[in-house]
């Protein structure tokens, strides 16, 4: 086990990998930096890249970019009002307020240190916590491997952003691409139309490419977010932006200790990613906030619970990537493609083959938050040339580097194909407010969800109960149902006060 | 910047003169692709890979191994199949081309290639969890003879697939139902091994290459091998013969081209994988993974495909198991 952590230590802090990392890092806060490309798509846009590496080196490249791409939502945020990923759009108005009162390092600088903080502290329960988790996971077999895939939809439907129903369909969605191409149980072609190429069923890299990046380059063409970032004028963050950071550190201590691990559990469940962490523990810093008002007007209170959550929770959301092989966010979704890619089947045999793997990842995690100081540094100072980039440029680059990463996986046109397809449905979703992670996730833990009920069933011959036979698979059982149970619930508890207070205000039952 | 232009051009030049300028020589004369139907980091992505690796410093030319995967195999060897013939796109075929068309998946058969060499066979396994009460592949088949059918099941690939033959085999062979140990379809060894470990499988039937890092582990102990001697690399786990079990099987593999490659690139890639066999390099490599090594050049090749498509084929049909 020491030596795994050695070897760990020998496979990162080699001058390749950490320069893989200081390339990807700048990568990161780029696209981070950029209004409306978030750190899901610099991913998907890494994907062509990390096909020519190691694993270590690609693992740590996606650790690298997103640590970075999430703090750098905050420029663009604090700067110009535009978050430059969802990740950064809960406390938007406290950092803007910030700058426009002359105090953009302030505002900036909490936000860096907090993200480092909320990195490092994410990074270590992941540490901790994986390699605890990935023993018991050896006893986990078919019928709870069932549940924690239906426990992750549960949680996709529901904790999405956005209307539950819309959820839902965007989620039904997924598990219908999920069951394209032959089924393993029985050997027979589902929906594949006699094509041999979908036969391989739709891959799930070029999916997700597509429905990150195309849609957002195809929103940019047709003008749907043009002009906004022309017309907000630049301010630029001067200034020191440690010195005023400290005191604000000391005073919501606190907040950055419940920001931290708040948003590593969220990030640990599957479905919920950076900015459902951001904006869950700015409402709860809020609730106990001494001054619940100065929310939303410059102040650093909720900051400091929010930008330390939303790093923190990327650290979270490995947890199950690599213990069960069900992503915790978008960003891990990738990872486990990639991980498959390469030959390494996430889950807790990883622990047992590769446990040098599993521990060069957590190094990585707190190499690149330790980057983030630095480099975030040099961002804040020069942002106003980063900003200046014209997207005429962009777009057609990330249009590329799209095709590229498609074609790579297999080598094939086709998955071109199943990238642009996706990915123009990807856009007409969003533009009707339908979410497009609950699809992602209907995508992985689809096949998943059905491979291990067909299997269990098998098993127990059809008796239904066998799905409680096992001590874990029944406690796991049981926390889904009574999830369903509370939703269903509560719905149909609005609906009766809601009928019951027809002629009042109906929006309380919202 | 402008010398380094200026050199690069010269370069291309060259190379372009020499192009021509080889334009008539022998093959080959540009990069080669190895289409692998499975994924990249299994067992047959690994020696195609070891494979490309010495055909490149022999033949001078880049050889790419692209993976083809998905459909249970049918897209890797379609696109095998439907290459063009020109010697520049060849293939690893497996042991399933016998399989898939028996299965209703495809019409694809062995006859649709140009067969160049087998290199590997491995047999396929009996494993069970080290703390299981059997220490003989006897004290199993007991247990599942006394029991009522279904009291145990197995694992370790999909509905149909080779492994799932090889239980059905052995069982029929010693004299019981072949489906009295239900088969619980897999997408693979290594998840049926880890279900294995987990405790959800009583017994999982790949090859022990495929379980050597949980046998090693001490997690996993295999018990017998479906082969007519023992193995080189396992030398303490007895065969079905040894134990009175008339059935072989195992998974092979070799490298192949569409049907009608013509006798040039026969006759220059037949004695290049000969040679490459014979090389330190690829024994080691072949050893130290557990692969079991074999050689059949063309015409050897081909019978045994023939021979192993027909006596799957009959197997299949038996089991119910063929369209």
């Amino acid at each position: 086990m020491n030596d795994a952590v050695l070897t760990a230590f020998g496979l990162v802090f080699d001058p390749y990998v950490l320069g893989v990392m200081l390339a990807a890092g700048a990568f990161g806060l780029f696209v981070g930096a950029m209004p409306g490309l978030t750190a899901t798509l610099a991913v998907a846009l890494l994907v062509p890249i990390t096909f020519f590496m190691e694993p270590i080196p690609a693992l740590a490249a996606i650790v690298s970019t997103t640590a970075m791409a999430i703090f750098a939502g905050d420029l663009p945020g604090a700067l110009l009002r535009i978050p430059g990923t969802p990740a950064s759009a809960a406390y938007v108005d406290d950092t803007h307020k910030l700058t426009l009162a002359g105090k953009a390092n302030l505002g900036l600088g909490t936000a860096l240190c907090c993200a480092v903080i909320g990195g490092l502290v994410g990074a270590s329960i992941l540490a901790f916590t994986a390699p605890l988790l990935a023993e018991v996971a050896l006893k986990f077999s078919t019928q709870e491997y069932f549940w924690l895939a239906t426990f992750g939809l549960t949680c996709a439907a529901f904790v999405s952003t956005g209307k539950p129903v819309k959820g839902l369909v965007s989620l039904l969605l997924g598990l219908f691409i999920a069951t394209i191409g032959i089924d393993i149980m029985a050997g027979q072609p589902r929906f594949t139309f006699g094509s041999v190429e979908l036969m391989g069923g739709v891959s799930f890299i070029p999916a997700m490419i597509g429905m990150f990046a195309i849609s957002e380059v195809l929103r940019w063409a047709l003008g749907s977010t043009g002009g906004r970032d022309k017309t907000a004028p630049v301010r630029q963050a001067t200034g020191a932006v440690f010195a005023a950071v400290l005191p604000v550190l000391r005073r919501y201590k606190i907040g950055l200790v419940r920001g931290s691990i708040g948003g590593t559990l969220i990030g640990i469940l599957p479905g919920a990613g950076a900015d459902i962490a951001a904006w869950v523990t700015y409402a709860i810093s809020k609730k106990f906030s001494k001054t619940p008002e100065k929310y939303g007007t410059g102040h650093t209170e909720g900051l400091v619970d929010a930008s330390s959550a939303n790093n923190a929770s990327l650290g979270g959301a490995w947890v199950p990537a690599l213990v069960f092989g069900i992503p915790g966010d978008t960003i891990t979704a990738i990872v486990i493609g990639i991980l498959y890619m390469k030959g390494m089947n996430p889950g807790p045999m990883v622990m047992l083959y590769q446990p040098e793997l599993l521990y060069a990842v957590f190094i990585a995690f707190f190499v690149a938050n330790l980057m983030l100081l630095p480099l975030g540094w040099l961002a804040i100072k020069s942002y106003g040339q980063m900003i200046k980039v014209p997207r005429e440029v962009l777009m057609p680059i990330i249009l590329i580097l799209c095709m590229v990463g498609a074609f790579a996986i297999n080598n094939t046109v086709f998955g071109v194909a199943v990238m642009l397809v996706l990915g123009m449905i990807a856009f007409v979703m969003e533009e009707n407010g339908f979410p497009v992670a609950p699809a992602i996730l209907g995508l992985v833990l689809g096949t998943m969800i059905e491979r291990n009920f067909m299997q269990s069933m098998m098993k127990a011959d059809g008796n239904l109960l066998a799905f409680f036979d096992r001590p874990i698979a029944a406690t796991l059982g049981v926390i889904t149902i009574s999830i369903w149970v509370l939703v269903a619930g509560g719905a149909i508890h609005r609906w009766w006060r809601g009928r019951s207070l027809t002629t009042t205000a109906s929006s309380s039952a919202e | 910047m402008l010398r380094r232009t200026l050199l690069g051009a010269a370069a291309a030049i060259a190379v372009l003169g020499l192009g021509f300028a080889t334009a008539e020589a022998a093959y080959p004369e540009r990069p080669i692709t190895i289409i692998v139907p499975w994924g990249a980091g299994g067992g047959t992505d690994a020696t195609a890979r070891i494979l490309a690796s010495l055909m490149e410093q022999e033949l001078g030319q880049p050889v790419n191994v692209v993976n083809r995967t998905g459909g249970s195999g049918v897209v890797g060897h379609s696109a095998i199949a439907t290459a063009e013939p020109d010697g520049y796109t060849l293939g690893i075929v497996t042991v399933e081309i016998g399989m898939m068309h028996w299965a209703g998946l495809t019409d694809l058969t062995y006859e649709d290639y140009t067969p160049l060499a087998l290199y590997n066979e491995d047999p396929a396994g009996v494993q069970v969890r080290s703390d299981a009460p059997w220490e003989t592949l006897d004290e199993l088949l007991a247990h599942v003879r006394d029991n009522p059918p279904g009291t145990l099941n197995a694992s370790g690939t999909g509905q149909g697939g080779i492994w799932h033959l090889a239980l059905a085999g052995m069982l029929q062979n010693a004299g019981m139902e072949p489906d009295r140990v239900p088969w619980v379809p897999s997408e693979g060894a290594a998840p049926g091994l880890q279900d294995l470990v987990a405790g959800g499988v009583d017994v999982v039937t790949c090859s022990v290459p495929e379980a050597q890092s949980l046998i090693d582990a001490g997690r996993v102990k295999s018990l017998a091998i479906m082969a007519g001697e023992r193995a080189d690399a396992f030398p303490e786990v007895p065969t079905l013969s040894e134990l009175g079990i008339d059935w072989r099987l195992g998974a092979w593999r070799g490298v192949a081209g569409p049907a009608g490659l013509p006798d040039e690139v026969v006759d220059t890639l037949v004695p290049l994988l000969e040679e490459i066999h014979q090389k330190a390099e690829f024994r080691d490599f072949m050893e130290g993974r557990g692969f079991g090594m074999i050689f059949l050049g063309p015409d050897d090749y081909r019978q045994f495909m023939a021979d192993s498509n027909e006596a799957l084929g009959g197997v299949m049909t038996e089991l119910g198991m063929a369209q």
